[in-house]
């Protein structure tokens, strides 16, 4: 009888020793007098657990972990035996709660099935938007994606309908689809997992996209940090294209499409869409003045749908399922599902993907369990650095574009950082303004001196030298960088600086009511 | 690596470099993927290399220069031989990673041919503190497990 175990290839999980806990099994497996078979998946996202080990039985997936190298012996023995008193023995994995409250859609697939195996993919419903996508007007797909509701999920939350119907009402050429993979925001972590766990999504909506715009070229940009994102994407295009599904002849239908993989290069700001399009050209990844907005004239100057790598991957769902299905999730103008990833100081940190509606408590304490330290919870980052904190008594505020924006705070790329009580949010606000300062593109005055400046007089604001001018002072700069920066970088930045000194006015040595006077919040720009 | 380069070796290197520059069928929209695949082969990009591919892509060297300049990833000098990046981005410093820089970084400092340096998120945040070591990443770099990841490549 053969054996099936499943050990994550996902780099989240390589990093705390899944290869070596991997070499183990293949070792032990030779010395077994039974047939194993392992296959490496992406991650299930329950990165507290990695490595996590899976066997399958009869009743399902049974899993163990976190399996450290040094007990992938006790670990393999006890899944030949079906031992599930092991201490590491977790039960099916799909009983476990974290995964088992999820509504998992565009992660269906993510660390069940080899990332590379198109077979695999197609036998759990790969394809078939695709397939049907084929067999439809390229206008009633722009239409399915417009009334399905889907939103950006870089970070913006433009609505994709618009962008798609501006785009395959061009006339032009050459069309492109680029794909912003450049995931650069502290906290997240989701575009890399579906990349590196299910690659052939990312491309069968890339695909969709550019039969119902009128494109035939595709370009993914993946940020430098993500090697084996890069690595196992090329190796997707290549395997799609030998069975026919990218190329001359897309399924055999007469549209073309084709995709490339490009490196971006450590800058965060290449993340911003524009500046990605000018790294795309090979330049300096400066921004670029809107408009024109890129779907009018983007990549080389000609109309390009600029979408993150889950809004992408959300197409071929709506497209297969219909986009009344799609609707059905969710909650106000936040349809579909979102994947909140959880991060920094949580006990339970990964991925949780649901359909909106929840609030930001049921992720850090039903989902997350409170801190990894121990240690009181003090405030969390949403959305990112260019994102606002939230203390204590907003975590009632329901995680959905609308409600954050109305609470002075962003969804963004939808990552969650939890800090303790251990923070000092002078030090993070200094931080927020040297983080702008490192990345700006130095286009713009506002970013680029602005956030010098705003570094300069938060280290006079943590040395308690003219305190309360230096408050006001920075307030004016918050002020003059949100209206006058050209991108989001230099435009919200402010957004954490303001928030931390509005929630946590102690850690700044003034007293609660002299920060009631702050600047407008600004939403959300850009992608 | 410091040792002056003959004709010949100089002749092939160029070869390669020129190689490079195909695979991308010398298009000036590459040059980010060609200025990776240099360093991969060279460690870094020095001037006369810059030079090369400026010529073979048809851009002047100003344009090459502007590029390499902008990007944190491209180096114009050779690199020690370990290079350590720590995550510090905020997910990171929830989990101490100011105080793991300011460690590690004071515990190399007698130590040639180790390099610390800083990065803004590597993706790993659930798993946090992390970095790369040689380019490979780690998690849960808690306590010593980081100087003794590099006492291990390093011996």
């Amino acid at each position: 009888m053969r054996v099936w175990i499943f050990i994550p290839g996902d780099s989240g999980a390589v990093s705390v020793g899944a290869d070596e806990v991997a070499a183990q099994v293949v070792e032990l497996a030779k010395a077994s007098d039974k047939k194993i078979e392992l296959k490496r998946t992406g991650s299930r996202g329950l990165y507290w657990l990695e490595p996590l080990v899976e066997v399958e039985t009869p009743e399902g997936r049974v899993a163990y972990g976190p399996v450290k190298p040094e007990d992938a012996g006790s670990v393999f023995s006890a899944m030949l035996a079906g031992d599930t008193g092991h201490p590491l023995c977790l039960g099916l994995v799909e009983d476990i709660d974290f995964l088992k409250k999820q509504n998992r859609v565009m992660f269906a697939r993510v660390g069940t099935i080899d990332p590379l195996d198109l077979h695999d993919y197609q036998a759990h419903g790969g394809l078939e938007g695709l397939k049907k996508a084929l067999a439809t007007k390229p206008a009633d797909i722009v239409e399915a994606v417009a009334d399905s509701g889907l939103r950006g999920r870089g970070g913006a939350g433009f609505p994709a309908g618009i962008k798609w119907r501006t785009v395959a009402a061009q006339e032009a050429t050459q069309k492109y689809i680029c794909c912003n993979a450049d995931e650069g925001d502290s906290g997240t972590f989701a575009d890399r997992m579906l990349m590196e766990g299910d690659p052939f999504l990312l491309l069968e909506g890339m695909t969709i996209a550019g039969l119902a715009v009128g494109a035939v070229q595709g370009l993914i940009y993946v940020r430098s940090e993500y090697p084996a994102a890069t690595k196992t994407l090329k190796m997707a295009i290549d395997i799609m294209r030998d069975a026919g599904w990218l190329g001359e002849k897309v399924g055999g239908s007469r549209h073309a499409f084709d995709i490339t993989v490009r490196r971006g290069a450590g800058s965060y700001v290449c993340g911003e869409e524009s500046a990605m399009l000018e790294s795309l050209e090979g330049k300096r990844g400066e921004v670029r003045a809107k408009p024109p907005i890129p779907a009018i004239s983007g990549l080389f100057g000609q109309p390009t749908l600029v979408h993150n790598v889950l809004t992408l991957a959300s197409v071929p769902i709506i497209v297969a399922k219909g986009a009344d299905a799609y609707q059905a999730l969710g909650t106000g103008r936040s349809r579909g599902t979102q994947a909140f990833q959880l991060a920094g100081n949580i006990k339970q940190g990964g991925l949780v993907e649901v359909a909106f509606g929840l609030t930001i408590r049921n992720l850090i304490e039903d989902f997350g369990d409170g801190t990894a330290s121990g240690k009181p919870f003090k405030c969390a980052q949403l959305g990112g650095p260019l994102g606002a904190y939230v203390n204590e008594d907003m975590l009632d505020t329901p995680m959905d574009y609308e409600a954050l924006a109305e609470a002075g705070a962003m969804l963004g790329h939808g990552g969650v950082v939890v800090f303790d009580d251990g923070v000092d949010m002078a030090e993070m606000a200094r931080f927020a303004f040297e983080f702008c300062a490192i990345e700006s593109c130095g286009k713009c005055t506002p970013c680029r001196i602005g956030s010098v400046r705003g570094r300069e007089l938060m280290e006079k604001v943590i040395a308690g030298e003219d305190r309360q001018a230096s408050i006001a002072l920075i307030k004016d700069l918050c002020e003059v960088m949100e209206e006058g920066s050209m991108c989001a970088m230099g435009g919200l930045t402010p957004l954490p600086v303001k928030s931390a000194m509005k929630l946590f006015p102690q850690d700044f040595g003034i007293a609660p009511d002299e920060t009631k006077k702050g600047g407008k919040n600004v939403v959300a720009q850009g992608t | 690596m410091k040792k002056p380069v003959s004709t010949s070796s100089s002749q092939t290197k160029r070869a390669q470099i020129l190689r490079i520059c195909q695979r991308y069928d010398n298009l000036a929209s590459a040059l980010i993927e060609v200025l990776h695949d240099v360093q991969e082969a060279y460690g870094f990009i020095s001037e006369a290399t810059q030079r090369e591919i400026a010529g073979a892509l048809n851009i002047t060297r100003a344009e090459v220069h502007g590029v390499i300049s902008f990007y944190d990833d491209f180096r114009t000098e050779g690199a020690p031989g370990t290079v350590v990046r720590i995550c510090r981005g905020e997910a990171c410093q929830s989990m101490g990673a100011q105080g793991l820089l300011a460690a590690t970084t004071n515990a190399v400092k007698d130590r040639a041919r180790i390099s610390v340096e800083a990065v803004y998120c590597l993706g790993n945040c659930a798993l946090a503190p992390a970095a790369t070591l040689n380019g490979k990443l780690h998690g849960r770099l808690k306590g010593p497990r980081l100087s003794s990841l590099i006492d291990e490549v390093t011996k």
